[in-house]
């Protein structure tokens, strides 16, 4: 890693770009060198996803120049830039849900190649850089952390030598960012460059070689990761201090708010996960984290709990009450909320505006007058609020909800909720994608409902982020949880060991 | 080759500009159509639209004749939008509308020659009930079946047909009407009679009910939590599951409104404007409804002003008929153009065309 080659093979100078009055580009200039990582970091809106769609071809740049391979460089189209050598792995995946895994890599060449061929190099990429698909399952009936792996696949199909990975890491576990790690540090050095866009600061620090950080569509600076904390990092993105969130005091010890029992039930589709012998407890301002790699039954367990899926075999008491069979909106109704993973499309519609999608979950009728009328003045001011509190930047309440970034999405849908003053709040990945202030501002505003007295359990793939504010851990490996654990008393190569076991 | 993009930002003033548009090229394309015909296009395509409001000749008999079509037309219209917005596809109005007909003559012409002041409302209701019927078909088969609700709808249009020529010939036939197809003409029954309500132009209860529609259905899509679930359901199932609501409720509730709206658009026909069951009954608004409701945007406001002009195209077509002798079919042709070229139009207001180069 230190014999660095000094010689360029990706270079831009004084890019320029304008979305009607918002200049999302600057004046930005990077130079990235061959065989190398190369960071790209900013908060969401920084300019990070305009810089790589121009260099992929997504987008023309208003004015400056780009060298690769030291010929001037300007596709029109993705196709020229992979036909030039240059892939990308997308944040939000570009996937075809009604196809297969594998045809989705299929139809993604631009080269005809067998199936046969093809089949069998695509099995030799997952395997020696241990992205675990299958092939044959459709992507509707995938978990996100594995459509990314099909995505990850897709682009290293094409032999890039310049890799955009925009937040690659986002969705999967510790044990799969190693193997990414290793993956990307082995491509480093056969001779791929990695531009690598992260707001985990910490693996950009284990990762990159060099990190351009990227402030309101300026370049602030060119950092050596290696060389500075992941703290001072991410203080130089945003411009101002950052704070740790500390985890709630688990006062009330004693009130059981929600335990659930699942025997075993069966998924939807055939993909789907099998969840068995769950047996969990959550207490009174309490957070109970649960993590686990993508696709071991989250996305199942949160529908369980959320009422979308309801079963028979399953028993939910919520103080003293059974509540299995009642429908989502029947538990908010007794002080439940919920946050999913999915925020467009489910916890939130993009074509709706924000006092529509305020309307979506509205427990105590408080946004309805007699005879089911909407009342919009009290709707407008409950949004207003959210956005005040949550510090949600959009144009204002009749802004559509796709208007927004993810990360204010996000701030948003978990600001709906906890406007509620839930009794008892779920929440699935509630900062993926987000950058790492509005991160440590939800996570906070968790804590501080868990302090009020709310219950919480806490689903993440992030296992910073549940260790950080978790008082118990549990992890879900196919379908099945562990028995939770204390924080506190739990040792990181136990969680390897739970987690490992199951994972691989 | 050519590519369409899809637009990050849709303008809300072209998406305005689409029926107007439309409308427009409409009237171009129509007035080559009638050229070829034979016949002036400038006096027709002025026949249609302009003479049936203007012209002091006709637009003492035109002016509540658009009412008088536009009425059904608004009717079926309003309940369809709602379906389309919860992405209902009810494309079988028209027999609905039939079917209201039916069974509220029927229930009517059984009581003849009986004098009450109930009859009225309660043919009306039966009539309504009759429409409503006959959407739970393809309702009842889309939620426990999962059928698909066009088809079953649509066929069930050329049953409606089947039996309305069943009652024309057989079970309703006026028996004092010397063998000839066709009821009892209702117009005759007093206490059947959807009479005028302003004497001599024809404007009828079903015209008054249209407009009240309008507003009550206004109401219902912008200020009741009702109209936002159908929103909710339309835009996305998952998010619609995910606020508690029962898809299949709700599925069933656009189903009634919009059996419900074109049975009661069949009654006040039959009972009003046409007056008896005949096998020629029906003239196709169950299926004019549809463009007017995309026309007017599925909002009730505009499915107000969409149900006008077109009906203003059957009121100057007939015109362009007698006058000018243009085939009955140029008009639904024309008709149908509008329908093509909103959506034509709204691709644009969408998407961006770019051009592929071959490389």
């Amino acid at each position: 890693m230190n014999n660095k080659i000094e010689n360029t093979l990706f270079q831009c100078r004084a890019i320029n770009k304008e979305f009607g009055n918002v200049r999302a580009n600057n004046d930005i200039s990077i130079n990235v060198r061959s065989s190398q990582i190369h960071a790209l970091l900013g908060e969401n809106g920084a300019g990070k996803s305009t810089l790589v769609k121009i260099i992929y071809g997504l987008l023309q740049p208003d004015s400056g120049t780009m060298t690769f391979l030291n010929e001037e460089y300007s596709p029109k189209s993705p196709k020229d830039a992979r036909a030039l050598g240059v892939g990308m792995v997308f944040q939000h995946f570009s996937l075809f849900e009604p196809l297969t895994a594998f045809e989705n890599i299929l139809v993604g060449l631009d080269k005809e190649l067998g199936e046969k061929e093809l089949h069998a190099s695509v099995i030799m990429l997952s395997e020696s850089y241990g992205l675990e698909v299958n092939l044959s399952s459709f992507i509707g009936d995938l978990s996100a952390g594995e459509r990314q792996r099909v995505e990850i696949i897709r682009a290293l199909i094409q032999k890039p030598k310049l890799l955009i990975m925009d937040e690659p890491t986002s969705v999967l576990t510790p044990f799969e960012c190693e193997s990414l790690f290793k993956t990307l540090k082995k491509l480093a050095s056969e001779g791929t460059s990695i531009l690598y866009i992260s707001h985990k600061l910490k693996e950009i620090a284990d990762l990159c070689d060099t990190a351009s950080v990227l402030r309101k569509g300026a370049i602030v600076g060119e950092y050596d990761p290696k060389k500075m904390t992941p703290r001072e990092l991410g203080e130089i993105m945003v411009g101002q201090s950052l704070f740790k969130p500390k985890r709630p005091v688990a006062a009330n010890k004693s009130n059981k708010v929600l335990s659930v029992k699942i025997n075993e039930v069966k998924p939807d589709t055939q993909f789907g996960v099998t969840l068995k012998n769950i047996d969990l407890a959550v207490y009174q301002s309490e957070i109970l984290g649960i993590g686990g790699v993508a696709g071991n039954g989250q996305e199942e367990l949160m529908q369980v709990l959320t009422g979308e899926k309801k079963d028979r075999n399953v028993s939910i008491k919520y103080m003293d009450n059974d509540i299995e069979m009642l429908n989502p909106r029947e538990r908010r109704e007794i002080g439940l909320a919920f946050a999913p993973e999915e925020r467009l499309g489910h916890a939130a519609v993009g074509n709706l505006n924000l006092l529509e999608n305020s309307l979506i979950t509205d427990p105590k009728k408080r946004f309805q007058m007699k005879m089911g009328f909407i009342d919009f003045s009290e709707l407008s001011e409950y949004t207003n609020e959210i956005i005040e509190k949550f510090n949600v930047k959009t144009t204002g309440v009749s802004a559509l909800a796709s208007s927004l970034s993810g990360g204010n999405l996000q701030k948003f849908v978990v600001g709906r909720e906890i406007g509620q003053k839930p009794s008892l709040f779920i929440v699935n990945q509630p900062t993926w994608g987000v950058d790492p202030l509005s991160a440590a501002n939800i996570r906070q505003a968790i804590v501080d409902i868990a302090n009020t007295g709310a219950a919480i359990i806490l689903i993440s793939q992030d296992l910073d982020e549940i260790l950080e504010i978790s008082n118990k851990v549990a992890f879900l490996t196919n379908g099945n949880l562990s028995i939770p654990t204390n924080t506190m008393d739990i040792k990181t190569d136990e969680i390897g060991a739970i987690m490992g076991g199951i994972s691989d | 080759m050519f590519k369409l993009i899809p637009r990050e930002n849709v303008s809300p003033v072209l998406s305005l500009l689409g029926p107007l548009f439309s409308v427009g090229l409409t009237m171009i394309v129509g007035g080559i159509l009638f050229y070829f015909l034979g016949v002036d296009p400038f006096a027709a395509i002025k026949m249609i639209f302009w003479d049936p409001l203007m012209s002091e000749t006709f637009s003492t008999y035109s002016i509540p004749q658009i009412f008088i079509k536009g009425a059904p037309l608004i009717l079926i219209a309003l309940g369809l939008s709602v379906g389309f917005k919860a992405n209902v596809w009810n494309i079988g109005a028209e027999g609905q509308y039939i079917m209201g007909a039916i069974f509220g003559a029927s229930f009517a012409l059984s009581l003849y020659p009986l004098e009450s002041i109930v009859i009225f409302p309660a043919m009306i209701l039966i009539g309504v009930i009759g429409g409503c019927l006959w959407s739970m078909i393809p309702a009842f088969l889309k939620v426990k079946f999962q059928v698909n609700e066009i088809l079953v709808s649509l066929m069930l249009v050329y049953v409606a047909e089947q039996i309305l020529a069943l009652a024309s010939l057989g079970f309703l036939r006026n028996p004092d009407g010397a063998g000839f197809p066709g009821s009892r003409n209702l117009n005759q029954y007093t206490s059947a009679s959807n009479a005028e309500i302003i004497a001599g132009t024809g404007i009828h209860l079903g015209v008054l009910l249209s407009l009240l529609m309008v507003i009550f259905f206004y109401v219902l899509l912008f200020r009741h939590s009702l109209g936002f679930k159908i929103k909710l359901l339309g835009n996305s199932p998952k998010a619609s599951g995910f606020s508690g609501d029962n898809p299949n409720k709700l599925i069933f509730l656009c189903l009634t409104l919009s059996g419900s709206l074109a049975g009661l658009a069949g009654i006040m026909e039959v009972a009003g404007p046409a007056g008896q069951i005949n096998i020629d009954f029906n003239v196709g608004y169950g299926f004019t409804a549809i463009i007017v409701a995309f026309l007017g945007r599925l909002n009730p406001i505009g499915i107000f002003f969409a149900g006008i002009v077109m009906a203003l195209t059957y009121v100057g077509g007939e015109l362009t008929q007698f006058m000018l002798n243009l085939p009955a079919a140029a008009i639904q042709v024309f008709q149908g153009m509008l329908l093509f070229f909103l959506l034509s139009f709204d691709l644009f207001v969408h998407y961006k065309i770019k051009l592929k180069g071959n490389k």
